[in-house]
């Protein structure tokens, strides 16, 4: 199938099923899947440009799906994700500047590239090391349990001290959020979905590889409310990312609509399989993502090229 | 019990795999239809009004969405008598 606004040839079904596997991965963990899709499409031939421009495109569609789907089975903090906006725009506003000025001084692939592999390399091992000392405690306490001497909650996690002493902090304005059962500072919040926005602005795609475990780790939020609130961030600042490359004439969205009918589906079924998992076996199964995205990276320093 | 769930378990694979069948004709009428369609215009829109296409390319993937996420929540109702899970 022709594409008369990126001049590429692309099989269709290709796209469909390139998005039906974002989709899946975007609706079951809350992330954008850029570092899936974008080489996808590179591969396919799009230029560098094009390719992640349409992505963003594509991610805000997807997240649309899969952030209703979450609704409706009352994974969602409209309040927190509302809070969390006026960081995210600050955050991929100042990402994007901060590129523009590692372009003027001539070596912004080589830095992207680092700050990539160490975010995604240490997000990888923290929630390994995170959620496999949870699930043992877990099975500790249900041994225990079972003798009646221990009850366990829906969603533990073995950095749950660290969270504790982030919402005791008293910094007016103090935010009630009764969907997540959690108060926390204002500021607090801004600073989560700001860095979430700087690493969207800086890395491209929605961040939420970065805003899921934040959410889940800084401020407390349940692992399935922080994976539905983060698809309602990522339509946010996935949005603004498209806005700003189209007007660059970065995004073809014709391959974006074809691409969104396979991750249409697939965000559903995405969204619907995070019931039948517990919150630190959705975060231990999280892990490989961003390592995914840290061994292209890798193979695009070492190799010269771009997948 | 097992026997129960098994039987649950195969049906909604049924129904899945009937809304994919659905799901995969609608698209492709989809395809022809109103990418076909639209094609050219946003060519045009994208080469002289580059600011207005990008409001519109938001507007049409945002469109798509909410249309397609309700006709799969209505393919799944569907097949499902009236359970959308």
């Amino acid at each position: 199938m022709y594409f008369p606004i990126s001049h590429s040839h692309i099989n269709p079904i290709y796209l469909v099923v390139t998005g039906f596997v974002v989709g899946v991965l975007g609706g079951f963990f809350g992330v954008g899947g850029s570092f899936i899709a974008g080489p996808a499409l590179r591969a396919m031939g799009l230029d560098w440009n094009f390719a992640v421009g349409t992505d963003l495109a594509h991610i805000v569609g997807k997240s649309v799906v899969a952030a209703k789907r979450h609704r409706a089975l009352g994974n969602v903090d409209l309040r927190l994700g509302l809070i969390m906006t006026i960081g995210t725009i600050g955050g991929a506003e100042l990402g994007a500047q901060l590129i523009q000025a590692l372009k003027r001084a001539g070596n912004v692939n080589f830095i992207v590239s680092v700050v990539s592999i160490a975010a995604y390399l240490s997000i990888s091992a923290f929630m390994l090391w995170e959620s496999w000392r949870t699930l043992a405690k877990s099975n500790r306490s249900k041994l225990r349990k079972r003798s009646g001497t221990a009850t366990i909650k829906a969603d533990q996690s073995a950095f749950m001290h660290v969270t504790k002493a982030l919402q005791q902090l008293r910094i007016w304005p103090m935010i009630h959020l009764p969907t997540s059962g959690v108060t926390i500072s204002f500021w607090i919040i801004v600073l989560v979905s700001f860095i979430g926005g700087l690493f969207s602005g800086f890395l491209g795609g929605g961040a939420g590889y970065i805003r899921m475990p934040s959410l889940v780790y800084v401020l407390g939020i349940p692992t399935h409310l922080a994976v539905g609130t983060d698809l309602f961030e990522i339509i946010i600042s996935a949005g603004y990312g498209t806005f700003t490359h189209a007007i660059k004439g970065n995004v073809d969205i014709l391959i974006a609509l074809v691409m969104h009918t396979g991750a249409a589906i697939g965000a559903q079924i995405g969204a619907i399989a995070t019931q039948y998992f517990a919150g630190p076996k959705i975060r231990l199964a999280f892990v490989p993502l961003p390592l995914i995205g840290a061994a292209i990276v890798i193979y695009t320093l070492l190799s010269g090229h771009k997948l | 019990m097992i026997a129960t769930r098994k039987r649950e378990a195969r049906r909604t694979l049924r129904a899945f795999v009937v809304e994919l069948v659905l799901y995969g004709l609608l698209v492709t009428a989809y395809f022809f239809g109103v990418l076909l369609f639209l094609g050219p215009r946003l060519v045009q829109l994208e080469t002289q009004h580059i600011r207005i296409y990008a409001v519109v390319a938001i507007l049409l993937i945002l469109g798509q969405a909410v249309l397609l996420e309700a006709i799969t929540t209505g393919l799944l109702r569907l097949l499902r008598g009236g359970r959308s899970e």
